[in-house]
């Protein structure tokens, strides 16, 4: 169709600009986009509002962020990020240009936030916030427990369990805070600031949330919230996700845990058979070292009583009473014993008297030969001479030597 | 030990109760102390015992949730 030369003219620049915005913001579909892109042309001026350009291969797409939503982003935006934003379509009428205008934006893929997630450790780490020195010891016996998760999740349900099996003594402080989400880092901020005011304070922090996708545990990796965990005067336990995630605020933390699970294990490192072992020890310990001190007193003692009775008048005369009668009793033993010897003697006397009666000798064969001039023994041949008398047992008579032989 | 500073062993916490038990333990083990010493300590160590091991058996997890400034105890938790 030719435009025809003198056709009346419908339309200002600023009522089609008008209605092309109506067409547009009036369309459901573009009012609610979520859209995928790289950003570049990246402008924050000093009004709060971020400026910058979603492109990909073939298009480019104008994009605005209010000052409100922006500073709700818990990630720097950079050129070259790529980026899915979420927001409406609109016209700038005075730049005669259609545009995004963004209220949420997230990094897209985990290549992306795993590039975020490398900035910001980068940054910490050259701050000192994940330095070993800075890390501080575990109370192995704690009276008090903090802990920050979500007071609805399994982590919390996990935690209690293991605590009440393990020190049932201590109590146990949470304060909930949501664990994931745009609001879960001021929230997990504000409890862990919450729990450092307490007093008594608890004696250890435990931070904690069940396993997720890498979104879902990016609120462990908010700058703010690594930030708190670092400074708190507190000692922090993190355990966030599985054995397999690692967050910043893992790095940040005093101690790092696997599991929910594993941060109550961590927190409670003395148990309550632990504790009732030692007492029985030291119960033992002291019962020993008193019944060993009352037995040496005791001996002491037997010891004393001993010399004492040594020195009592008392066993001096017993002693003595008991000396008088074995004395007694020696004088009477030594007589009896004089009597039998001698009765012994003498009947030994006796018996050799008997023997030696030379009458009992005639009595068996033998005689008694002197000589009849002087009455001498004859006890050799060469005594026999002259007259001899005979003796037998029952007289005697005179004889003479005929003859001699040796 | 001064006696006037000593509380009764059933109004101390484990804690405290504990740590009197092993400085008991340690006086014992390290002085020469009269029979009679010996037995007020021996006394005191078996309370002290007995206190400790009674708030073992007793011993039940206390839960309290910060709302806001305030900390409340939350029950029907177990």
């Amino acid at each position: 169709m030719q435009p025809s030369l003198f056709a009346s003219v419908q339309w200002t620049v600023s009522s089609l600009t008008k209605y092309i915005r109506d067409q547009l913001e009036s369309d459901p579909s573009l009012q609610d986009v979520w859209v995928e892109g790289e950003i570049s042309n990246l402008s924050r001026p000093a009004s709060g509002h971020v400026y910058f350009t979603l492109k990909d291969a073939g298009a480019s797409l104008r994009s605005v962020m209010w000052k409100t939503s922006a500073m709700r982003l818990n990630f720097a935006l950079q050129d070259g990020m790529a980026v899915a934003a979420h927001g409406k379509i609109g016209v700038y009428e005075v730049g005669g240009q259609y545009q995004l205008y963004a209220d949420q934006i997230r990094p897209v893929g985990e290549g992306a936030l795993y590039q975020e997630f490398l900035r910001l450790r980068a940054l910490l780490e050259s701050e000192g916030l994940f330095d070993p020195e800075r890390k501080r010891p575990i109370p192995d016996f704690p009276k008090r427990i903090g802990i920050v998760t979500s007071a609805t999740g399994a982590a919390i349900r996990d935690m209690l369990t293991a605590i009440r099996r393990r020190l049932p003594l201590v109590e146990v402080i949470l304060a909930p805070a949501p664990v994931q989400g745009d609001e879960a880092p001021p929230k997990i901020v504000e409890a862990i600031r919450l729990l450092n005011q307490l007093k008594p304070q608890p004696d250890v922090i435990l931070i904690a949330r069940g396993g997720g996708s890498i979104e879902d545990l990016w609120a462990f990796n908010d700058e703010h919230v690594v930030r708190a965990v670092a400074s708190s005067e507190i000692p922090i336990i993190c355990g966030v996700g599985h054995e397999t995630d690692f967050t910043l605020s893992d790095f940040a933390a005093d101690l790092r845990a696997p599991t929910p699970t594993a941060a109550a294990e961590l927190a409670t490192q003395t148990t309550i058979s632990d504790l009732a072992e030692n007492l029985q020890a030291l119960s033992t310990q002291i019962s020993d070292f008193v019944f060993t001190l009352v037995d040496n007193q005791r001996n002491a003692l037997d010891g004393l009583r001993e010399s004492l009775r040594f020195f009592s008048p008392v066993r001096r005369i017993e002693s003595d009473r008991q000396r008088l009668d074995e004395l007694a009793h020696r004088v009477n033993a030594g007589e009896a014993h004089r009597l039998t010897l001698e009765a012994s003697q003498l009947a030994g006397l006796g018996k050799r008297l008997e023997t030696l009666n030379p009458l009992q000798v005639l009595a068996r064969g033998y005689a008694i030969v002197t000589r009849r001039k002087d009455g001498a023994l004859v006890r050799k041949v060469a005594q026999a001479k002259d007259g001899i008398r005979v003796r037998v047992s029952d007289g005697e008579f005179d004889a003479e030597v005929v003859k001699s032989k040796k | 030990m001064p006696k006037s500073s000593v509380k009764p062993a059933d109004e101390l916490t484990y804690e405290a109760a504990f740590k009197e038990l092993e400085s008991i333990v340690a006086a014992l083990e390290s002085e020469q102390r009269s029979l009679d010493e010996s037995m007020s300590l021996y006394e005191r160590g078996q309370a002290l015992v007995k206190r400790c091991a009674e708030l073992l058996n007793q011993a039940e997890l206390k839960v309290r949730q910060l709302s806001g400034d305030e900390v409340i105890d939350l029950e029907g938790d177990r």
